[in-house]
């Protein structure tokens, strides 16, 4: 080979390998992106099954019963709440009214079996997903009443 | 009156990097020795104003000043004394000032180990570094201001977060920074020699021993970081590819690879470009390291900084940085010119395979880290990106970097002959398969991935131990014992091998926790038992401990390996009072070949406790490798032709060193 050939067949390679790389490393990216649903999301079945992705918002007061190894709670965002089923150890930080992040998989039950629940390391600290959900129900409950008060409003004349 | 002493001291070290940074730079271009010759005294100044600022706030804190708005956050009248020296740097403003102390440790380091060095080139680093200095010293004090006062005073402290109350915790951040800011040093060598247009194999020289100093305190910080979440979070995993992790891992990466390509540019000429674009990016990705963790975008026990202005000033900080330099770079790279030519079979391309599998490794942590925080910020909904990515892509991009560092360092420069290599090698391979099947033979099961780790593990040990034998046979002109010959391997070569089996036993740890962990959670009560991987745990008793600033209940639980009592473990569930948080204390008996981990989880109603066992075979390596690293980088930056005098250097030709 001519040494114009043998630089062009390095370069070649050296494309094809880094080439072949970013392929690899997008399509792990790809199976591994874990998308983020609100409870509200889950009840009006946006959430896919059989794929992991996670849920956040409150756990709700009262709501978590232990069985041995196995707890069940449930995580909502004030306005629709989700079933979680979790077995084994809780983080340290949680607690019934506070916020926390579970990820795993909703069962045709419509129980969502985590497989990891994040609470965070302060007890002022909102996790950005839970912090999230709270505040789409928010927004979702100000135009239910923005667009229930005229009605009300009409209702109340007569 | 002390903390108005801290404030007034940090002003006056602006002032002082103002100067540092502009008049010395100036007087490089104009060729003014006075305006230069001010660089040295500068820097000295600028370290001793800080220091004693940073004392002002120890102060602060042993006094239990709660006048102080930082230290009423992060302290308490019942945190032990150790903790409240922590403490300094237990939050968002005190992390910083100790962030500007390394960097003016290193500046000072820089001014006073430099003397070898011309004036111009010196003038322009220390200004460099001068003006980084000033871009910190004005976001702490127009954003993150550790002195501000609380008026009225707090009556008590918030208390340190529980988390943070660790020994681990009192080491772990002051050597990451030094790691972190220590690029900074191999960043501003890099911009002087752009600006000077001397990027040559001196300038190889003398960036080379503050590049491998800056990356063993890193790979100790990222070790140390790693061994703290293992024995502090209490779910006893080693490493969570958590973007605060990520955050410091992608400048280890990429300056791992600027160690190898400076290895090129100082025996060869080459690579010159390449290594400034990695001197760059390795202190660029310090910078964003530091963004991501202080600004308050990431979840996480990093995460202090809540107040927005924080994040956009650190931002744009970065942009100017990042963006000043590359200009220049694009600016003066064109001329630097390129180095020898090399065949395609020859060290020079196995440095520069090393460099892109890296680089490479780096740019998908970088995707998976910052993918979700721009999807986020443009309001395109919230993801994550699982570990089991990290995972792929690393196995992927570490198994042929491993492969060939057991062939790289035994080749030749500009060209080698494949025929022989294996020839030299043959060996190597054999013992290394050998080894890796025995290994899994007796841990009982022989998974492909663990077979494949144990053996690229074996197979670097086994191919240093052949360069070993080569470098140490007696050959014309050398005679002698073998341990005279041995005593005169230079010590940058030892100090390659060394780090190399750091990492072989890195690589052998990984794989053997991987495969053979077990872990279980159980419900116990007293005199209950559990079993696994053929280790007995039970559960003795459970009482009540007072600790200084915390309530506790303390498990006994007593291990036993057939039928005899081995360890005897003591998990708690602290309480700690000031902050009302729960905190798992786990407990660990630990040897050269397994972990036995014990956390205790919640109390159930009927006053059993969740408690989760774990038996960890191997995981000591994965820390033994970082410190066998870290020796390995020690070694290499003592060799003593760092040393040696400019005017020595200067009367060899160019790339004498490069005799193997």
């Amino acid at each position: 080979m001519k040494p114009r050939h043998k630089r062009a067949a390095i370069a070649l390679g050296v494309l094809s390998a880094v080439g072949v790389a970013a392929a690899l490393v997008l399509n792990a990216f790809n199976s591994n992106l874990v998308f983020f649903y609100t409870p509200a999301q889950i009840a009006a079945k946006e959430a896919p099954q059989g794929r992991t992705f996670r849920v956040g918002g409150l756990v709700e007061a009262g709501s978590v019963k232990r069985e041995g190894v196995t707890v069940n709670f449930v995580v909502t965002d004030t306005v629709k709440a989700v079933p979680v089923r979790y077995e084994g150890v809780l983080p340290d930080l949680f607690k019934e009214g506070k916020g926390v992040v579970a990820q795993g998989q909703l069962g045709p039950d419509g129980v969502f079996t985590a497989r990891e629940v994040l609470a965070k390391h302060d007890e002022n600290y909102m996790p950005p997903e839970a912090a999230d959900a709270l505040q789409k129900a928010e927004k979702m409950r100000n135009q239910m009443a923005g667009t229930l008060a005229p009605a009300a409003a009409t209702g109340a004349k007569p | 009156m002390i903390p108005e002493i801290g404030q007034f001291l940090l002003l006056l070290a602006l002032g002082v990097s103002l100067v540092q940074g502009v008049l010395p730079l100036a007087g490089a271009q104009r060729g003014r020795a006075d305006w230069m010759a001010l660089a040295r005294p500068a820097s000295y100044a600028q370290f001793i104003l800080v220091a004693l600022a940073f004392v002002c706030l120890t102060a602060s804190f042993v006094r239990h000043d709660f006048s102080v708005l930082y230290v009423a956050s992060n302290s308490n009248s019942a945190l032990p004394l150790a903790y409240r020296i922590a403490a300094v740097w237990g939050g968002h403003e005190g992390s910083l000032l100790l962030w500007v102390l390394m960097l003016a440790a290193w500046t000072a380091a820089v001014a006073r180990f430099s003397r070898s060095l011309p004036i111009v080139f010196v003038a322009r680093i220390l200004a460099v570094l001068g003006l980084v200095a000033v871009g910190f010293y004005l976001f702490m004090l127009v954003t993150s201001n550790p002195f501000d006062r609380l008026i009225p005073a707090a009556a008590d402290g918030r208390d340190l977060n529980p988390l943070l109350q660790d020994p681990g915790m009192v080491i772990h951040p002051p050597m990451l920074y030094m790691g972190y800011v220590g690029f900074s040093v191999a960043y501003a060598f890099a911009i002087a020699a752009l600006i000077g247009g001397n990027l040559d194999a001196t300038w190889a020289r003398w960036t080379r021993p503050w590049t491998s100093a800056a990356w063993i305190f890193l790979t100790f910080g990222i070790g140390l970081g790693s061994w703290w979440a293992y024995n502090e979070l209490g779910w006893g995993g080693w490493w969570f590819w958590d973007p605060v992790e990520n955050a410091s891992f992608m400048p280890w990466l990429v300056g791992t690879a600027l160690i190898h390509s400076l290895a090129v540019t100082e025996k060869r000429g080459g690579f010159k470009v390449w290594t400034v674009l990695l001197a760059i990016m390795a202190f660029s990705l310090s910078l964003l390291g530091t963004f991501l963790v202080r600004s308050g975008v990431l979840s996480s026990v990093h995460a202090f900084a809540t107040d927005p202005r924080r994040g956009l000033f650190i931002l744009v900080f970065l942009v100017i940085v990042i963006g000043a330099s590359l200009l220049l770079y694009a600016w003066r790279a064109p001329s630097v010119g390129l180095g020898q030519r090399f065949a395609l079979f020859s060290k020079e391309s196995m440095l520069l395979v090393n460099n892109m599998l890296l680089v490479v490794a780096c740019g998908a942590v970088l995707l998976g880290t910052l993918y979700p925080l721009f999807l986020d910020a443009l309001g395109m909904g919230k993801i994550s990106v699982g570990p089991p990515y990290f995972d792929t892509v690393f196995a992927l991009m570490m198994a042929p970097l491993l492969l060939l560092m057991g062939v790289g360092p035994l080749m030749r420069w500009k060209q080698d002959d494949a025929g022989s290599l294996a020839r030299r090698l043959r060996w190597a391979v054999v013992v290394a398969i050998v080894a890796a099947l025995a290994a899994g033979w007796a841990m009982g099961r022989i998974s492909p991935a663990t077979t494949g780790g144990l053996f690229l593990g074996c197979w670097i040990v086994a191919a240093i131990g052949v360069d070993l034998v080569e470098r140490l046979k007696p050959r014309a002109g050398l005679g002698g014992s073998v341990f005279g010959r041995a005593r005169l391997l230079p010590r940058a070569m030892v100090g390659m091998m060394v780090a190399h089996l750091g990492v072989a036993v890195f690589a052998i740890g990984v794989s053997m926790v991987k495969t053979y962990e077990t872990e279980r959670d159980v419900k116990m009560g007293p005199d209950s038992s559990t079993e696994i991987a053929g280790y007995v745990f039970r559960l003795l008793s459970l009482k009540d401990v007072q600790g200084p600033n915390y309530n506790a209940v303390q498990g006994r639980i007593e291990v036993s390996h057939n039928g005899r009592v081995i360890a005897m473990l003591s998990p708690e569930k602290r309480i700690y009072r000031v902050q009302n948080n729960p905190m798992t204390e786990s407990d660990v008996d630990s040897n050269l070949f397994r972990d036995l981990y014990v956390s205790m989880g919640e109390q159930l109603p009927n006053g059993d406790w969740i408690v989760r066992v774990q038996h960890k075979p191997f995981i000591a390596w994965i820390w033994g490798g970082c410190l066998v690293m870290m020796l390995g980088g020690a070694l290499a930056a003592s060799d003593r032709r760092y040393r040696l005098r400019q005017t020595r250097s200067a009367d060899l030709p160019a790339g004498a060193g490069a005799a193997r």
